[in-house]
């Protein structure tokens, strides 16, 4: 039996309290009928005694405590979905916003979905081919893997993350791919180069949208990601199919977070997030992955700008903390004109070491990996010193591997973001940068594998 | 039955009214799906309750009732080679009843009620026993027997006690009280998981665990019932670090605990370890090793409760006189989960809003390690290991968490992201990090390695200090300023950095190495040191010597597979000679 009540007894912000209502659960979903018929929802954050204090999803104008009504629905909050859901763009509640016909569902999830038993997960291992030598070569994508963007503002985040949409393959393999697309408080500009960048490849017709833009209310986009989540759990472990989840701007994502925490006079974490940050971001990025049971996969790509390039800031610390790697994009790089502009020292992808190798990429690969990485530090720590004290005080090794490091730079991170290399072509790029180097510097590789493809003399 | 009915639910914590019976920590299920929860608080007839299962779906009036025991264990065996959760449910009986995703409400015994094991009995009929006598064993793996004790404050004669198959809730015999009452013996005990468990005497540690990462154990030794802990941004290889403990340490048993950490990371531990064999017993690690996985999406309570939960396992087997290593990652997440428990509870913030008793917590938990003299009258010893990880906030390690624990710990690996990024791993920083145990294992090594152990490893740490001292006068006036004797200290120094700290550990040959092997690279390594100190002596030009062919054989040194170690190392060493000497002849 639903009940209304017509009790709210407060508003502010994103918060409400209603007093005097029956049989409420926590995390219950509830509908507000305002009294132009508008209807907003909400969902509760809290019960206490007979009120209730609950968040809302959309602004709150409009409001009126004595004539607005509040029914709740027995059930959290869900998004209806089916596999035709393919191919259509939704908001950041899961309606439909492309005018299209109306969604039937096969059925309804809770958009928080549930924690996958770890005894039941796969581990990812299967290589993903992104076509971009620093994610390949160094930082290897496998499927099921969560391995976010770290960007700056007015860093081509969105340009690499497109390039990984349009080329991302796995190889000998034919099974069926989905992309789901989270605009989470991005600008329309920014929504539209993906929308039209899916449609230029035609990429558009295994894509689900859901966008909220930056105009949209603020508060639903706590809901957003989570509604793109539960479309991509739906296809991938119910339909088999393999989804890459693209996720921008998480930064958007936590500052509606701290606006509830800050609403409800919660003691602050750092910067003001709430302490439960990492717990709240964790359960969104943990939902990647590959379980027993189903064929398909979820791969997460969260993009994120971090506020003043700063790595320390909450949001990309928590984020590196639970998600399995990063590619941090740096200003350098992007001044240098080299695209896409990957700061490689810092960037990581956890899960690398069991999808290269031979059978998977090639033979060579985890050892060339390792001596790129090494060498490449070796080269700008030499050009460091020779910025202060000229190339003389260089020893003649020195001097290579600072020519090892410019080349490196700009051979194998500037590629542009259109062009497609595979996997031998970036490992065999890398063996022509190394031949810069005196073979006796090779100690990250094995002593076959450097008779085999060592390219110098 | 103490039944209450719930006033307030906010996220975890939920306050229950009609409790005024019901004692403090107790268990007590809540709502209809019988969520699994404990008591924190009492305040009058009202109960603050954290349960450990999502609360969504709760509201004022469902009932709650209390179980009348506080939150314990199960300890008996079938415990190795079984993956937990923080309340100890089994997470594979899980799966197979419930399917991929953890549901609520989910009542599965720890322990398989239907497995049968195969008892030994050791003492019989009339014999007195005392707290901790082992009454018996079973074989629990191939590699580790599980001994059947008197459960703690037990004391009494056998009546009864049979040898035979049974299951862990069977009786297996009977003890007839100091006061005159009986008690059934079964395989299995059970133990709330707060309170320590007891043992006879503490003792202090003075033989390392071995780890067979040649920075750890020549540089910063853990003693076998130590304490250690592992801080470091994201990115720095803690995890690995870790892992690598949990593998290749020489104790008999590892409880893993992934607090609040990654699915991925404990399923690679799941599906690795059957594959590895430990070196020291030739069968699977999986063994030897019990699994607590309460990853970063499973309900936060359940992330307080889940070190309890390991280190009670722990104090277990040590109990039998084991020496086993609990490894949690990551203590900061247990802290944050303790920080939201009490931001829930309205209580007073201490530092970054973490609670006032975040040090007195931490400093509880790690107490529990320890060498221990065990309960029982042949008086043997068990040790108690801990290792924590800790995942400072931006990498500071100024932050509340970091600083607790390096109160309590004796050893400190600092992580360094900056040699992550020039993938130099372990990266553990060989300047800030230290271990208190050096000296007090030093009787330890000379006697089981090699005299020359303590001054050579001391001697490493020399190196690398002026190294870092040269580094700056390096970048200030460059390298030219240097003198050839100083040169010289910084090549030995990139040798020492890179052909003995750096260690793959996903190399098969070289992500472990045996003490020996340690020392003689060392040696080696030293070897060339003092042999090209004279070639310097007499004229010998520093670029020559350190572009000379025998170095990269002594990069490659420690991936030689230990059988052939000692004739490899041999023949390196006179290459060194034969080198150096030519040098010599020429200058």
């Amino acid at each position: 039996m639903i009940r209304e009540y017509r009790t709210i007894e407060e508003v502010a912000g994103p918060l409400m309290l209603v007093k005097q209502v029956e049989g409420v659960k926590y995390d219950e979903l509830g509908e507000i009928e305002l009294p132009n018929g508008d209807v907003r929802r909400c969902r509760v954050l809290e019960v206490n005694g007979r009120d209730v204090l609950v968040q809302l999803f959309e602004s709150s104008a409009g409001l009126n405590l004595a004539h607005s009504k509040v029914r709740f629905t027995g059930h959290g909050v869900e998004l209806p979905v089916s596999p035709n859901m393919l191919g259509r763009v939704f908001n950041g509640m899961g309606e439909p916003i492309d005018g299209g016909a109306k969604l039937i569902p096969e059925k309804s999830l809770d958009i928080n979905g549930t924690p996958i038993n770890p005894a039941a997960r796969y581990y990812p291992s299967e290589f993903i081919e992104t076509g971009v030598s620093t994610i390949d070569g160094l930082n290897t994508l496998v499927r099921g893997q969560k391995l976010p963007i770290f960007s700056g503002s007015g860093l081509p985040h969105a340009n690499l993350a497109a390039q990984i949409a349009r080329q991302a393959k796995v190889r000998n393999s034919d099974s069926k791919f989905a992309v789901v697309f989270a605009a989470v408080g991005i600008t329309f500009e920014e929504a539209d180069f993906f929308i039209s960048d899916f449609k230029k490849t035609g990429a558009i017709d295994r894509t689900v949208l859901f966008i909220n833009l930056a105009s949209d209310p603020a508060i639903e986009r706590i809901s957003t990601p989570r509604m793109a989540l539960t479309a991509a759990e739906y296809l991938a472990f119910e339909c088999d199919m393999h989804v890459l989840v693209i996720m921008t701007d998480i930064t958007n994502y936590a500052e509606a977070l701290r606006e509830v925490s800050a609403a409800r006079k919660e003691v602050p974490g750092r910067r003001g997030y709430p302490g439960y940050l990492y717990t709240d971001l964790a359960t969104m990025y943990e939902r990647a992955g590959r379980k027993m049971g189903s064929e398909g996969s979820i791969t997460m790509i969260p993009i994120l700008t971090m506020p003043e390039d700063d790595k320390t800031h909450p949001i990309p610390d928590l984020t590196g903390y639970i998600t399995e790697g990063q590619i941090i994009l740096s200003r350098d790089m992007y001044r240098k004109g080299y695209m896409p502009p990957v700061d490689v020292l810092p960037s990581l992808s956890r899960l690398k070491d069991k999808g290269i190798g031979e059978g998977k990429t090639r033979e060579d690969h985890a050892g060339t990996m390792n001596q790129l990485f090494s060498s490449y530090a070796r080269g700008k720590e030499a050009k460091e010193l020779m910025v202060v004290l000229g190339e003389a005080a260089l020893t003649p090794v020195d001097r290579l591997y600072a020519k090892f490091a410019d080349e490196f730079e700009a051979r194998y991170i500037n590629q542009g973001f259109y062009e497609s290399r595979s996997i031998e072509e970036t490992l065999d790029l890398g063996w022509e940068l190394l031949a810069i180097l005196p073979k006796s510097e090779m100690k990250r590789i094995k002593p076959e594998m450097l008779d085999k493809y060592w390219k110098g003399n | 039955m103490i039944e209450g009915k719930i006033l307030k639910v906010s996220g975890p914590l939920v306050i229950a009214e009609g409790m005024r019976e019901a004692n403090m920590f107790d268990v007590v299920r809540v709502g209809e799906k019988r969520l699994i929860g404990e008591i924190i608080e009492m305040h009058g007839d009202k109960a603050s309750i954290q349960v450990y299962e999502e609360t969504a779906g709760i509201g004022r009036g469902d009932k709650v009732v209390s179980t009348g025991a506080p939150l314990s264990v199960e300890l008996g065996p079938g415990l190795l080679t079984n993956i937990y959760d923080g309340i100890q449910r089994p997470l594979e009986a899980m799966r197979v009843r419930c399917g991929s995703n953890i549901t609520k409400g989910i009542d599965e015994p720890a322990l398989d009620r239907t497995r049968v094991w195969h008892f030994e009995a050791m003492r019989e009929f009339g014999d007195k026993v005392k707290a901790g006598d082992v009454l018996g064993t079973v074989q629990e793996t191939e590699v580790l027997t599980h001994k059947i004790m008197v459960p703690p404050n037990v004391n009494g004669t056998v009546v009864e006690l049979r040898s035979g198959d049974f299951k862990v809730t069977d009786r297996i015999g009977k003890i007839k009280l100091d006061d005159g009452t009986m008690m059934d013996i079964t395989l299995m005990q059970k133990w709330p998981v707060r309170v320590s468990r007891p043992y006879a005497e503490k003792l202090p540690p003075v033989e390392p665990m071995i780890s067979g990462q040649r920075i750890i154990d020549a540089l910063f030794p853990i003693a076998k019932g130590g304490t250690a802990c592992v801080p470091g941004p994201f990115g720095s290889g803690k995890t690995v670090v870790q892992h690598q403990l949990a593998k290749w340490s020489d104790v008999d048993l590892v409880v893993y605990i992934g607090c609040g950490e990654r699915g991925n990371e404990m399923t690679d531990v799941l599906r690795e370890f059957p594959e590895l064999t430990d070196p020291r017993t030739g069968k699977s690690l999986m063994m030897r090793t019990v699994l607590i996985a309460n990853t970063s999406d499973m309900p936060v309570a359940a992330r307080e409760a889940s070190i309890y939960t390991g280190i009670t396992i722990a104090e277990y087997y040590r109990d039998m006189g084991y020496s086993v290593a609990v490894i949690a990652d990551s203590t900061s997440r247990w802290a944050e989960a303790l920080r939201e428990m009490s931001g829930r509870l309205e209580e007073m913030p201490g530092e970054e809003g973490y609670p006032a008793y975040l040090t007195s917590r931490l400093a509880q938990f790690y107490e529990r390690a320890g060498k221990v003299v065990c309960l029982g009258s042949d008086r043997r010893q068990g040790a108690l290991s801990a290792i924590g990880a800790v995942s400072p906030q931006g990498g500071d390690i100024s932050e509340p968490v970091t600083q607790a624990t390096l109160r309590i710990v004796k050893v400190f690996w600092g992580l360094d992201a900056s040699l992550a990024y020039r993938r130099h791993f372990p990266a553990i920083n060989w300047l800030n990090s230290y271990s208190l145990y050096r000296d007090r294992l030093d009787g330890w090594f000379s006697e089981n390695v090699s005299k020359s152990w303590m001054t050579n490893t001391a001697r490493l740490l020399k190196i690398l200090q002026e190294e870092s001292d040269l580094q700056e006068i390096v970048k200030l006036v460059g390298m030219d300023a240097l003198s050839p004797e100083d040169r010289l200290k910084l090549e030995l120094a990139q040798s020492i950095r890179e052909d003995f700290l750096q260690q793959n550990a996903f190399e098969d040959t070289d992500s472990f190495t045996e003490l020996d092997k340690q020392a003689a690279l060392i040696e080696l390594i030293f070897s060339f040191g003092d042999k090209a100190t004279k070639a310097i002596a007499v004229g010998a030009d520093i670029e020559k010597i350190s572009t000379l062919p025998v170095r990269e054989q002594i990069g490659r040194a420690k991936a030689v597979p230990y059988a052939e170690y000692k004739k490899t190392y041999a023949a390196i060493d006179e290459e060194i000679t034969r080198e150096l000497d030519a040098l010599k002849a020429e200058a």
